[in-house]
């Protein structure tokens, strides 16, 4: 008896090491399939030159995706002017107005919901509200998209960040006669490190979403042509590229990824070392 | 001089107010928009859900393999994912030494930071074949008299999908999961190892039935993050409207028809068609979030309130 139990013992210890192996296999090997198979594309043409033509018999183009990282740069910079300041002052609301309140409380809610929606229900959203009245995929409708679903997410960093600012500071502004408004402007800086590392959060993760651009900004073989016609961006061009049968399209496909990982986990991999053992909210 | 100052200070909340109001606004417009932008289908009432036939050329338009799909990849994510998550917990909160903790932490949140369409990318070229040739042949000749391991072997499968949704969903189970086990109280494992109990034994008595409500509101984000996912699912689950019982065969889900056919829609109806597909996503995914939140606030509020004794 007392063997058996010892015996159930180690078998659900190991298992649970056999979860961990399992979890951190994939990220091992999606790392590094991605960094070998991505390198051969990164050179100077990958930045500078626009997508090749569709490529049957060597020798192939190489050509580039320069268009892509450009139309992901600019509809990311239109999305973060869109969603940080709204959910920034959200999450000002939440954490300095609404802590008591039902209001208050109901916003941090649907800011923890709304997070969790799926991406392409945002694009479909969008779709209908821009691009089927405007009749055309635009960065507009890209980056509206993209700011929308940056606002919750960034709404519910600020709050959190803004909670962690000791009550004593708030208390010290409001006793020397200072007006709430400039309190909450002071618990603001006081926390300016952990919304800036929010805010680099929201950025990272909005650079790697797709599905709300193709249906909001579409793609584009073309440099940047403008607000109001369809834009390339670098996810679109993976899935694009990843699904089609040519060497060539492929070989960039991996290219944009390796590209595209090193700015996200970089972005990520910074903040953590940055905010090591702090709590990190995002 | 005083008026100014207290002019400055309403302005101030009611711009807040009114930027937080934005997510109650958003909130309101999803539903909206996609109700009346789906109008011309729901009118068909149930046999958009229930109909297996999708034939957009002759206005044909049932969803329910794509719902099918949809349930039976999430499943499988969180008959793989589930497991592995809580192991990754149980590790990370009762058997980890302490330098390891935040390295292992880290390689979640990194397996939360990789996007989807890389997910999609890797699982297409990489994982898709291995388990081709690798995996499910085996499970063909070992567990074929199961219906769900009959039939032709395609890499794009089901199954493939499942499998990358499961890889995708451990971060969220495995963190919050982890935080439920850590807010447990370390009476509640010391009684149970006074009383004798195993180190496994402790943490299956008093330690997971104690954060069992965490738990499951980690199971319920990640099935709303699963059903929803969109790009690593239209790479690997073959897009093909069919209902089967094999894992191995294509299938299609509804996140994956939007992103697939958009492009297609022509008419009013389609478009409409895959409008309510998206309203469907929303209602399931919103309903699995509010239930999972509900949970995690309460015991959020229990544990202040635990707090002051």
């Amino acid at each position: 008896m007392k063997t058996r139990r010892r015996l159930v013992n180690r078998i659900f210890l190991s298992l649970c090491v056999v979860a961990l192996l399992a979890a951190v296999v994939p990220l091992v090997s999606i790392i590094v399939d991605v960094a070998s198979k991505g390198i051969g594309a990164m050179n100077l043409d990958f930045f500078t030159q626009l997508p090749p033509l569709a490529c049957t018999q060597p020798p192939c183009p190489e050509g580039g995706l320069g268009n892509a990282i450009q139309g992901t740069v600019y509809v990311v910079a239109l999305s973060s002017l869109i969603g940080l300041p709204i959910g920034l002052f959200s999450g000002v609301y939440v954490s300095e107005y609404g802590r008591a309140s039902r209001f208050g409380y109901l916003m941090r809610f649907l800011g923890d919901v709304l997070a969790g929606i799926p991406s392409i229900v945002t694009g479909v959203l969008i779709y209908t509200i821009i691009v089927l009245t405007t009749d055309s995929f635009s960065i507009i409708a890209g980056a509206v998209a993209l700011g929308t679903m940056m606002i919750p997410i960034m709404s519910n960093t600020t709050a959190e960040a803004l909670k962690a600012v000791p009550n004593s500071i708030r208390e010290a502004s409001l006793a020397l006669g200072t007006r709430k408004w400039r309190t909450s402007l002071l618990v603001i800086a006081n926390a300016k490190k952990s919304i800036a590392t929010g805010s680099l959060l929201a950025v990272a993760r909005i650079t790697g979403e797709t599905a709300p651009l193709i249906l909001t900004m579409g793609i584009s073989v073309l440099w940047f042509g403008g607000f109001t016609v369809p834009v390339a961006s670098l996810t679109y061009f993976i899935y694009y590229f990843a699904t089609s049968p040519f060497q060539n399209w492929q070989n960039l496909a991996w290219g944009a990824a390796l590209f595209l990982m090193v700015i996200v986990l970089g972005i990520n991999m910074g903040v953590r070392l940055v905010t090591r053992g702090k709590r990190v909210y995002a | 001089m005083g008026r100014r100052r207290s002019a400055a200070d309403s302005g101030f909340k009611y711009l807040t107010v009114g930027l937080a109001s934005s997510v109650l606004v958003i909130a309101l417009i999803y539903f909206y928009e996609l109700y009346t932008g789906s109008l011309p289908t729901l009118r068909t009432g149930l046999a958009f859900v229930f109909g297996s036939t999708w034939d957009p050329v002759n206005s044909h338009f049932g969803v329910f393999p794509m719902l099918y799909g949809s349930l039976l990849t999430s499943a499988i994510a969180l008959v793989i994912g589930v497991p592995i998550s809580l192991g990754v917990a149980i590790f990370l909160s009762e058997l980890s030494p302490g330098r390891l903790r935040s390295p292992i932490s880290f390689v979640v949140e990194m397996l939360a930071a990789v996007p989807s369409v890389i997910y999609g990318l890797w699982g297409l070229f990489i994982l898709a074949p291995i388990l081709r040739a690798d995996v499910y042949p085996y499970l063909e000749e070992y567990l074929g008299f199961l219906p769900i391991f009959q039939g032709t072997i395609y890499g794009v499968s089901i199954l493939t999908a499942g499998i990358i949704l499961a890889i995708m969903i451990i971060p969220i189970i495995a963190s919050i999961s982890r935080d439920a086990l850590l807010a447990v109280p370390d009476s509640q494992r010391e009684a149970a190892l006074a009383l004798g109990a195993t180190k496994s034994e402790a943490i299956r008595m008093s330690v997971l039935s104690y954060a069992r409500s965490g738990i499951v509101a980690s199971i319920f984000l990640g099935f709303g993050r699963a059903f929803g996912e969109t790009m690593a699912v239209v790479m690997l689950i073959g897009n093909t409207p069919v209902v089967s019982a094999s894992l191995f065969s294509p299938g299609y889900s509804l996140a994956s028809l939007i992103a697939n056919e958009y492009t297609e829609a022509t008419t009013a109806v389609y478009t409409s068609a895959l409008i309510e597909a998206g309203l469907v996503l929303l209602l399931v995914s919103f309903l699995a979030n509010v239930v999972a939140r509900l949970m995690i606030s309460r015991l959020i509020r229990s544990r202040e309130a635990a707090s002051y004794l």
